[in-house]
């Protein structure tokens, strides 16, 4: 079977896009693609002395001498580039052509929600009013700005199903850090401290990793043979010494909790707090609320949920939404909408508001409010209706990629770790493929990129051995689903004929597979100057 | 459907009957209890057309006074630099804005060595041998250096200048909070770091040190003494540093800081309300293993061909769990971009240019605003881009009123920004190249009536406005 290479191939060079997949060319035939026989120099090996990109404005005082006392000032200037604006962009853009990105092409990163990103919302950030926006601007100057932090507020809790909503995290993990942090301010505020946090062994590595940032025990609960917690593990650790259960519903495996009513009593009745982990809540938007299934704090990934793009690893936005009994210890400021229909930014937040036992901040100013703009925009777009639809669509997109495989054979090789359906992602197990056809799940991903795909998640989550987690999103059209099928499909056939192929993949790609041990080893982290 | 999904009648149809299922609700009711779907609609209003979701934004966006719409002084943290449209063009290209974290290293080389070129500039500009990626921002940057000697050294105490950036250290305040350090903070005296306190704070308890250069009053600290005072202790020495003024000021490198941390929106990020910027995070070698957040090293492909990979990532979350050395996964890439690409656009020359442009103009302003009546300098020490005025006059906020009235926002009223009483009539002045000598003799001139003004109304009324 020939997989269609898809049109989205890396590097926007015409002379590549042309290529056939490379499994059907001769391994050997690799005298490199244009952009792997270029010299790769970083900006600090090219330019030459002397030149420049930026004029100076004149100084137009009157010049002082001593300004500064001789021991203060710097002797030997930072040796930072010296390149004209032209070298500046073609430097830029040369690399950025070394990039694979969502724009281009299928991108179904497991657990990352690669959604599109509407250029409306980089339109709309970029408006002088948003972009050019003092943070210590009067508030009354900043109504518009914080009118819209308020109504996305609203928006955010709407989803969750919980009332109060607090902005200022930067990611998802500094949501978590300030959801645990939360919890340990409720605790302690009623006189108890509780020394441990619950996580399931499915969670992602920023749970307990947050759970010692806030000097917090991790105790892992087990996942039963379904995909969901393991409740009779779960009651035998939940004690009273417990603070907190983290949960991410649906799992990282995909799988919807059925059991979440059970798990939130066993949790509350021990008086510990659960928390939402929101990283896959583009599964359930509209259809399905945290607030609803009992827990009391939830955080959200704009760049996930709400389509902030990537940036190739941030900026992310993790608001979080909170119950009422959480609520006095929410970050400050907090916006609060007056009789008048003005806004203000409470610093001090009168007993009996949210925020009025403060733990204080967590960053400076108001958080990532060009992250709100863009998801603001995308709420308004689609509303209510919209937002179940993209959730109701990435559901179905991730059950019938699923089916898709299962009708190709693959899941003979790669079968799913747990369950029948899923939510809007799924775990494959690539255990047998290894054993049976002699890839691992690394070379399939590798064997991916010569196909045009990014692939999905690998090796996590890590109780799937070999484990394949695949989020396509609601972005991907049949045909996209069927393509990336079929790839995967035909690498695994090419794989029964040859494994060395996908053993040595990829071909195409700007470089092929890099050291990463010697990387690590001996670590060159900036450039020799 | 909405106009971000694309499944028509017919797919569903297909697609359903390749799943197995009736319809789209079956596949939910199979997998969701019934005590937890939500059968009402969401409060949220009905979706809008591409042009009124932009009018609507465009809107709330009229709303706000932004730099566009006055000669702003505006600075404590973030500062109106001008950001070059080469930053605009390059931030808004697919292959960076959309792409995330570079897992697969072959299809992300482009991301892979502007981190490792970022991290090359924010060395040279600390003069610190390590820079990570990004972090979120400042203060939480201030937060993770703490973080990272509470794991290196365990010890009980931070020792904290008054001279920090308040958000910094509330935010450090609330971390801490969480793996009970306690913070004690050595006051200011004539407008730096008091020496004789800090060395007094500091002992075989103290975890580390903080600092700001310039600190929060916009006064240049001695970096090498505050430094040189940690020596004999277990302390990690923190300096918060604002990167513009690097370019006259000694790198905190060579003045002793084991780690400089700092916001780096005025490196050619928007002010955006605040974010999403940037913070950096630059040590010595000993605390390369130590460091939360990506790295970037360099390395071959089996093909012998110079390529680039997130290293040293044993010491991440998704690998160590709850051993790692930091909770950081999303950071700050494309912020990070628009950092390396200001500093290549100023280049070494006009790095140092820009500095000391901005120590030019900052001196003139501030002579010129000191001599008004009723207007003092709030400290004598040296200032960089920044500096702290008294004024005599019942509300600082009512005379920036007043000079917003007249198209000038004045600068930062202290002591909401501090909470510190004794910051009362306090106003913090920030400079950009963007503010030329007309504009500094503008806003003498507005500031000056707005004094006169407030002190003529005080007197009357004897109440603040």
């Amino acid at each position: 079977m020939s997989a269609p290479l898809s049109d989205n191939v890396l590097h926007g060079d015409p002379g590549i896009e042309a290529h056939p997949p490379r499994h059907e060319l001769p391994i050997d035939a690799t005298g490199g693609t244009p952009m792997q026989r270029s010299e790769v120099k970083t900006i600090f090996e090219k330019g030459s002395p002397g030149r420049r990109a930026f004029s100076c404005p004149k100084v137009d005082v009157p010049m002082v001498e001593g300004l500064l006392p001789d021991a203060y000032r710097r002797t030997e200037p930072a040796r930072l580039p010296e390149v004209s604006e032209p070298e500046l962009v073609r430097h830029y853009v040369n690399l950025s052509k070394r990039n694979f990105d969502l724009d281009s092409g299928f991108y179904p990163l497991g657990s990352c929600t690669m959604k599109h990103n509407p250029r409306l919302h980089e339109r709309v950030a970029g408006l002088p009013g948003h972009a050019r926006l003092h943070p210590l601007q009067t508030p009354k100057r900043a109504q518009g700005a914080l009118e819209l932090m308020y109504n996305l507020e609203r928006a955010l809790g709407s989803v969750a199903g919980l009332p109060h909503v607090a902005l200022q995290p930067s990611a998802g993990s500094h949501g978590e850090l300030l959801g645990v942090l939360l919890t340990r301010a409720y605790h302690e505020d009623r006189g108890e401290h509780r020394r441990k946090v619950l996580t399931p062994d499915t969670a992602h590595g920023t749970n307990p990793a947050t759970v010692t940032m806030a000097g917090y025990e991790v105790v892992k609960v087990g996942t039963n043979p379904d995909g969901g917690v393991d409740i009779e593990d779960l009651k035998a650790k939940a004690t009273t010494d417990v603070a907190c259960l983290m949960l991410t519903n649906p799992n990282t495996l995909g799988v919807f909790d059925p059991n979440i009513e059970e798990i939130a009593h066993i949790v509350h009745e021990v008086g510990a707090t659960l928390y939402y982990d929101g990283a896959n809540l583009n599964a359930v938007m509209g259809i399905s609320r945290p607030g609803d299934m009992g827990f009391d704090i939830v955080h959200y990934n704009l760049h996930k949920s709400f389509t902030q793009p990537h940036g190739g690893g941030g900026p992310g936005s993790g608001p979080i939404a909170v119950s009422d009994r959480i609520a006095p210890y929410l970050t400050v400021p907090v916006i609060e909408k007056q009789d008048d229909g003005t806004f203000t930014l409470e610093h001090d937040p009168a007993e009996g508001r949210p925020g009025s036992k403060s733990i204080g901040r967590l960053r400076g100013f108001q958080g990532n409010y060009g992250c709100f703009v863009r998801s603001y925009a995308y709420i308004c777009s689609l509303g209510a209706e919209g937002l179940k639809d993209a959730s109701e669509t990435a559901v179905l997109n991730a059950n019938y990629l699923l089916a898709k495989l299962r009708a190709l054979g693959v899941t003979e090789h790669l079968p799913l770790a747990f369950g029948e359906l899923c939510m809007h992602e799924f775990v494959l197990s690539g255990a047998p493929m290894k054993k049976d056809l002699g890839i691992k799940t690394l070379d399939l991903a590798k064997r991916l990129l010569d196909h045009g795909f990014h692939p999905p998640t690998v090796y996590f989550p890590l109780l799937v051995d070999e484990a394949f987690l695949i989020e396509p999103t609601e972005t991907e059209t049949k045909e996209t689903l069927d393509a990336f099928a079929e790839a995967i499909a035909a690498i695994l056939t090419e794989a029964g004929e040859d494994p060395a192929i996908a053993q040595n993949a990829p071909y195409t790609t700007p470089v092929r597979r890099l050291d990463e041990a010697a990387a690590a080893k001996s670590p060159v982290i900036r450039q020799p100057l | 459907m909405s106009r971000y999904t694309t499944t028509t009648d017919a797919d569903l149809r297909e697609m359903l009957q390749t799943i197995g299922v009736g319809s789209l609700d079956e596949l939910f009711d199979r997998q969701i209890p019934a005590g937890v779907r939500l059968h009402e609609r969401l409060d949220i209003p009905e979706g809008l057309p591409e042009q009124d979701v932009y009018a609507h934004l465009r809107d709330l966006a009229a709303k706000n006074t932004s730099a566009e719409d006055e000669i702003t002084f505006l600075g404590a943290g973030m500062y109106d630099h001008y950001v070059p449209s080469v930053i605009d063009m390059l931030m808004s290209r697919s292959e960076f804005l959309t792409p995330y974290t570079p897992y697969q290293p072959e299809i992300s080389q482009g991301g892979l060595q502007v981190m490792f070129e970022y991290q090359t500039t924010i060395s040279e500009l600390t003069g610190l041998p390590v820079s990570n990626a990004s972090v979120y921002e400042g203060p939480s940057a201030v937060a993770a250096a703490g973080y990272l000697a509470k794991l290196a050294n365990g010890k009980a105490r931070y020792v904290v200048s008054a001279g920090l950036h308040p958000h910094s250290l509330q935010t450090l305040r609330t971390y801490a909070h969480g793996y009970d350090i306690e913070v004690v903070v050595v006051p200011l005296k004539d407008g730096v770091t008091d020496p004789d306190a800090w060395a007094a704070a500091i002992d075989g308890e103290t975890s580390a040190v903080f600092f700001a250069q310039p600190n929060v009053l916009g006064a240049v600290e001695d970096a090498s003494a505050l430094s040189a005072a940690a020596k004999n202790s277990p302390a990690v020495v923190v300096a918060q540093v604002d990167p513009i003024t690097l370019g006259v000021l000694a790198p905190p490198g060579e003045c002793g800081v084991d780690v400089a941390v700092g916001e780096g929106q005025a490196l050619g990020n928007r002010l955006d309300f605040g974010g999403p910027s940037f913070g950096f995070f630059a040590a010595t070698e000993a605390y390369l293993r130590r460091m939360p957040g990506r790295i970037a090293g360099e390395t071959k492909d089996v093909d012998g061909r110079r390529g680039f990979v997130l290293t040293l990532q044993t010491r991440e979350q998704h690998i160590r769990r709850e051993k790692a050395t930091s909770n950081i996964c999303t950071a700050q890439a494309l912020n990070a971009l628009g950092g390396v690409v200001y500093l290549a656009w100023l280049g070494r020359q006009g790095f140092q240019e820009l500095g000391e442009l901005l120590l030019q103009r900052t001196h003139y302003a501030r002579e010129q605003l000191a001599a008004l009546d009723g207007v003092r300098k709030l400290h004598e020490q040296p200032v960089v881009r920044e500096f702290a005025l008294t004024l005599d006059v019942p509300s600082v906020a009512a005379v920036i009123d007043r000079c917003q009235d007249a198209g000038v926002h004045p600068g930062a009223d202290l002591e909401t920004l501090t909470g510190d009483p004794a910051h009362r009539g306090g106003l913090l002045v920030a400079l950009t190249e963007q503010r030329s000598r007309k504009d500094i003799d503008r806003l003498v001139e507005v500031l000056g009536a707005a004094v006169t003004a407030e002190r003529a109304a005080g007197t009357t009324t004897g109440v603040a406005a």
